[in-house]
């Protein structure tokens, strides 16, 4: 560690050479979580790669296809953007819980869903609503679906030396809202216990055409839940059809027995938040 | 030993140099490096906001951000709160509430009410209440701390 | 002249000009400012870094250490194990005391240090500390205090016997004493009883939660003399403790403290002092040690987790006949906890005519418990005020009036002994019956629960100064550290008795060269007893002023007052002088007859016990088990209030300490006897957020023995937050929590109970 150095490169070619070319690269954007592996010492990098002087990484705008913001832009940047606010509720809502207003001037989304952990705040919103990371390394550019990242608790799919320059979240048609819930014991400050990212889409009847669900924090990594989906989808999403839901919820998870809850605790509030969260995207899917 | 890098930064307007080691972070060098002992280190992990400062005009907590990426840039801590003998609407406010008691929070809680205002100048007491939740106290039980920044924004709005 | 403990002055007619106001406290500017400076924010030249290793194992004998590579990393100066403390047998004070500090056969929990090492940075001494290499041989472990009971726990100390316990066998144990409390005849009182409650409690270990880590910096001159500065309840008691392990004379070791960033009893001991002082002894060059947060949690001094059983008995009228209890309380390893508190304050407001209480303290491989405030009672009280509001509700009773029907009054004799003066119980309940929140109806949905507690307060050693210069400005020097704000109150008390404006006086604090011995800044004692002394040396020094304006006027001294910060003729008769302030008399006479101080080194007594009621709503969602405090007034008899902005402040700070170790504070292990949440981010202290404005009713029934009135403030409150939490969640679900902390899994398996129950069953 003693031997670590800093660099800031400008450009993504330098910023990939670089993490290509170290033996232990660590990339840092807000580094909310680099910095507390660092004095834990659950790392030892031998190149800190900071990527925020990275133009590309730095944008935020709505796109043709759907609303596109950079790498290196912070949950403060986001939540101080209007527009975004307004466009995408649910995700912002991951966003705000990320952490403190002080992790929030510095932390980011990408640093969010590649740390990689199965509890991350914004990683089930982000699913929920179709993201899509693209991804530019050594042998070149991708796109990558958010729920593809993350691929065991700290590991992500990137490969050596790529580097998430951006994320698209995909325009959404009519009757669309998305949602993120978390449960904690307080009311801040805590990492999510469950957490459930919920898109819904309606037609013009109000029955359900198409819904995602996500579920962080009871399972290895943050899932994409197919049968929660499934219980929605046709329905017009009522008693019923959420009570389904919640069943699905708690049958996907596979969590673990932390210290920040238990096993049977996790399973049986999934339910209730995977619930609650499809039940506060319904009411926007309603009002859009 | 590994290299050192040399950082030129502002801090309340005054500029400073120092030599950074790696991974050090920017608590330990306002602290240790510059001698401005008034941001306090209280977890090390960003759970506490005692390190809190701003970083170009961003609340922070001063214990994540490396040393090395204050160069260059401008950082406000708390013994640069008041305007020479005058303090700020703020900290006479919690002087004369009792927002402050061991006092080891009070420069973080400051700064962050600080940003606070500076964005929100009408806060509730439930957005005062979210915006502090970085910052944990535990002699006061936040009420005289809510209480003093409350009376700070009426001051400050002209109320 | 009477002392001040013979002769309070105590009026309760005085008119106050100063005590009862709200002056900006003067250290107050410097807090806000940043220039105040704690533990850490001290620098010496030459200084080098601390760092501490400890033990990852929670229980292992240590075969060997080798620290050689470590001696011979450039840049490390010095590094020490126990070797280089000083050998004192195990099993005594100063034993137990020098292993927690440095283990020496055993390493007993995780975090216990076993050496340490002085190096130029602290990257470093970091660095240094890996390359230590320790022979351990790790020991089957045990957490839990009922575990370490049992016959095949695994043993801690072999030498260990339980103390007052003359059926238990001569072979090693983990239960280090067992004591019985008890009064009259509780088969007789539980056979008079219509209606008889008993349950289990249990709390876990949880931590202060001081927001300052430690901090010190230590230097040892190679002639012996060392230089202490660190962050403190207690300097006096740490200079003490230094005399005791490093076989040093006590003038030789100079304890300065800083500003302190909290306490609340869990700095009234060393944990990085020691090994700062002997890493520059023996690098010759001061040495500043901080801890982690890590370190904290791991290796400072938690607060004791229990378990109890709880049985008491009332009349259908509400009269309480018996009261039993069986307690265990946790120590760490070694002996220490005060758990004997808990027998003397667990029912201690009651008067009861039949009690029995068994009591046991058990070792086990955690970290050496330290106080909190109220050490061992609040996590006790949890059950106590549980059965209470049982039996109340089954006899049909208001909470509030069945605990005025069995309330102490003055002249009760206490369990402990003590007979006592005027107290404030009934006030405090009534204030309580009295007060808009419990008076206001209950929101729908939510649960209300009200719970009363008890706290002795203290008195102790206490020495003071107080020095007039010769300007007549005023400086008061204590020796008691400051932890949240008695230093105006005393300044108050001080400009009161003098008649003169707070302006006029300083107070600062010794080091402990300076002053005779101050006892721990702890049992609710600093304002008291320094305000005893305080006073008391102001009384001094008006004598002197008086004695030296009698001799200017040339008249006896009987024939001159002192009145609002002069002194003039008792009467027209005496004869026409001017009068004359304390200026004019200490510029006129300084010279002659040299400076004007008082200072007074007593045992101060007559502290009163203090009460306090707290009325608690909470709303419990359904879904998850989580509890939210709606709402949280907490009603204390204070005595006096000095200065009523900071009792407030006392009194919130307590309640909300309570609230999170009701709801979420708790220690927890893996089954490797490793502390999983050593950190703020899974020790779930309060935030901003998750608390209401916390209403404070002030109840002032006033200790004679003080010459204002005060009683002892800051324990109290901690005191009755978990029972009056507990109330009320059971309130809300139907269910009486009995486990700490009423965390959301717990509560949503309640809640399922509670689903299963009929009315008659709710609680």
């Amino acid at each position: 560690m003693e031997d670590m150095r800093y660099e800031a490169p400008a450009t993504l070619d330098a910023a990939v050479a670089l993490l290509s070319g170290a033996s232990a690269p660590k990339l840092l954007a807000g580094g909310t979580d680099v910095l507390v592996q660092l004095h834990i010492e659950t790392i030892e990098p031998d190149v800190i790669v900071d990527v925020k002087n990275i133009p590309e990484l730095r944008t935020m705008a709505k796109e043709k296809d759907g609303w596109r913001f950079g790498a290196a832009v912070s949950a403060m940047e986001m939540l101080e953007n209007a527009d975004l606010c307004k466009a995408w509720p649910g995700i912002m809502e991951g966003v705000v819980l990320i952490g403190s207003m002080q992790v929030k001037g510095r932390a980011t989304v990408a640093g969010n869903v590649c740390n990689g952990s199965p509890a991350a705040d914004t990683t089930p919103a982000m699913i929920a609503a179709s993201a899509i990371a693209t991804v530019i390394g050594p042998n070149g550019q991708r796109q990558v679906p958010v729920e593809d990242i993350v691929i065991g608790p700290g590991k992500t799919s990137l490969a050596k030396g790529e580097v998430v320059v951006s994320f698209l979240l995909p325009a959404q048609p009519p009757h669309s809202g998305e949602c993120y819930m978390r449960l904690t014991p307080r009311t801040e400050m805590d990492i999510a216990v469950v957490g459930a990212g919920a898109s819904v889409t309606l037609d013009d009847s109000g029955t359900c055409i198409a819904a995602r669900v996500s579920l962080g924090a009871v399972a290895p990594t943050p899932l994409l839940v197919q049968a929660c989906a499934d219980a929605l989808i046709g329905t017009k999403i009522d008693d019923a059809a959420l009570t389904r839901l919640g069943e699905a919820a708690s049958a996907a998870c596979n969590p673990i027995s932390d210290k920040r809850g238990t096993k049977e605790y996790r399973i049986k509030t999934a339910a209730v938040i995977a619930r609650r969260a499809v039940e506060r995207a319904l009411e926007r899917a309603k009002a859009n | 030993m590994a290299k050192k890098s040399h950082v030129t930064t502002t801090v309340n307007g005054d500029e400073y140099e120092f030599l950074s080691e790696p991974g050090q972070t920017l608590v330990d060098a306002l602290r240790n490096s510059l001698g401005l002992t008034g941001t306090k280190e209280g977890c090390s992990t960003g759970d506490c906001g005692a390190c809190s400062v701003q970083l170009e005009g961003r609340l922070v907590c001063s214990c994540l951000v490396l040393a090395v990426e204050a160069d260059g840039k401008s950082i406000d801590t708390i013994e640069g709160m008041a305007n020479g003998d005058e303090l700020h609407p703020l900290q006479r406010q919690f002087l004369e509430l009792n927002g402050s008691q061991c006092g080891i929070c009070t420069p973080g809680v400051l700064i962050a009410a600080q940003a606070l205002l500076e964005t929100n100048p009408d806060p509730t007491e439930t957005e005062i209440r979210y915006y502090l939740a970085g910052n944990l106290c535990r002699c006061t039980g936040y009420d005289k701390i809510i209480r003093s920044v409350q009376a700070a924004a009426a001051e400050m709005r002209g109320s | 002249m009477a002392t001040i403990l013979e002769e309070s002055g105590f009026d309760p007619n005085q008119k106050l000009k100063i005590v009862g106001t709200n002056p900006v406290k003067q250290d107050g500017l410097d807090k806000v400012t940043g220039r105040a400076r704690f533990g850490a924010d001290a620098f010496l030249p030459g200084m080098l870094f601390g760092k501490i290793l400890r033990s990852p194992h929670a229980h292992a004998n240590i075969k060997s250490i080798d620290a050689s590579a470590a001696e011979a990393l450039p840049g490390v100066k010095s590094v020490i194990t126990s070797a280089d403390f000083p050998s004192i047998p195990q099993g005594t004070g100063a034993g137990d005391m020098t292993r927690n500090v440095m283990a020496v056969e055993k390493a007993l929990y995780d975090g216990h240090p076993v050496a340490a090492v002085a190096a130029t940075s602290e990257a470093i001494a970091k660095k240094a500390l890996k390359l230590i290499k320790v022979d351990y041989e790790v020991l089957p472990h045990v957490i839990d205090p009922l575990d370490a009971m049992k016959p095949d726990a695994p043993i801690l100390h072999d030498y260990m016997r339980t103390k007052g316990d003359p059926d238990a066998p001569d072979k090693p144990t983990n239960v280090t004493e067992k004591m019985v409390t008890e009064l009259g005849d509780v088969s007789k009182g539980f056979a008079a009883a219509d209606v008889v409650v008993e349950h289990d409690y249990d709390s876990k270990p949880m931590h202060q939660g001081y927001i300052e880590p430690q901090g010190c910096i230590a230097d040892y001159s190679e002639d012996g003399q060392i230089e202490l500065w660190c962050c403190t309840q207690a300097p006096f008691v740490y200079r003490d403790r230094l005399t005791a392990i490093l076989k040093l004379d006590s003038s030789k070791i100079n304890v300065e403290q800083s500003e302190l960033g909290g306490g609340f009893g869990g700095k009234t001991g060393f944990y990085a002092e020691p090994h700062a002082i002997l890493l520059s002894k023996k690098a010759s060059r001061p040495v500043k040690m901080t801890l982690t947060r890590n370190e904290v949690f791991r290796g400072t001094g938690p607060v004791s987790g229990t378990n109890s059983t709880i049985k008491m008995g009332c009349t259908k009228d509400g009269r309480i006949t018996a009261a039993e209890a069986n307690l265990v309380f946790q120590t760490g390893p070694y002996t220490g906890s005060m758990y004997f508190n808990a027998p003397n304050a667990m029912f201690t407001r009651y008067d009861l005519e039949n009690v029995h209480i068994v009591s046991r303290e058990v070792v086990s491989n955690r970290p050496k418990v330290n106080s909190f405030r109220a050490p061992c009672v609040p996590q006790i009280v949890f059950g106590v005020e549980g059965v209470i509001d049982e039996m109340a509700r089954k006899i049909g009773m208001d909470p509030i009036d069945f605990r005025l029907k069995n309330a102490a009054v003055d002249g009760h004799t206490a369990i402990y002994g003590d007979t006592w003066g005027p107290i404030g119980f009934v006030e405090t309940l009534k204030a309580a019956k009295e007060s808009d929140h419990y008076k206001s109806p209950l929101p729908k949905g939510q649960g209300r629960g009200i719970s009363a507690g008890f706290w002795f307060n203290r008195g102790g050693e206490t020495a003071g100064s107080l020095t007039l210069a010769p300007d007549g400005t005023v400086t008061i020097v204590i020796g008691t550290a400051d932890v949240a704000g008695s230093r105006v109150s005393i300044a108050m008390m001080a400009a009161e008795e003098l008649g003169i404006s707070i302006d006029k006086i300083r107070v600062s604090f010794a080091d402990t060269n300076s002053l005779g011995f101050n006892r721990v800044t702890a049992g609710s004692r600093t304002t008291y007893s320094v305000g005893m002394v305080v006073v008391n040396n102001a009384r001094q020094v008006i004598k002197e002023l008086c004695n030296r304006a009698a001799g200017i006027w040339g008249v006896p001294a009987e024939g001159v007052v002192y009145e609002e910060g002069q002194v003039r003729p008792a009467s027209s008769n005496v004869g026409d002088f001017e009068p004359m302030s304390i200026g004019d008399i200490t510029a006129k006479t300084g010279m002659s007859q040299g400076p004007i101080a008082g200072h007074s080194e007593m045992n101060v007594t007559g502290a009163g016990p203090g009460f306090g009621v707290h009325i608690v709503d909470v709303k419990v969602d359904e879904g998850t088990g989580r509890v939210d405090c709606t709402r949280y007034t907490v009603v204390q008899d204070v005595g006096k209030s000095i200065h009523p902005l900071q009792v407030e402040g006392q009194v919130q700070g307590g309640a909300v300490q309570g609230l999170g170790w009701a709801l979420n504070e708790e220690y927890i292990y893996n089954d490797k006897g490793c502390l999983d949440n050593a950190s703020f981010l899974d020790y779930r202290m309060p935030v901003a957020s998750d608390v209401p404005m916390v209403d404070t009713v002030i109840v002032e029934v006033p200790n004679p023995a003080h010459p204002f009135g005060l009683r002892g403030v800051g324990e109290v409150p901690v005191v009755p937050t978990m029972g009056a939490v507990g109330n009320a969640i059971g309130d809300a679900i139907g269910i009486r929590p009995r486990s700490l902390p009423m965390s959301p899994p717990k509560m949503l398996d309640l809640l399922e109970e509670a689903k299963g129950l009929s009315e008659s069953e709710r609680y």
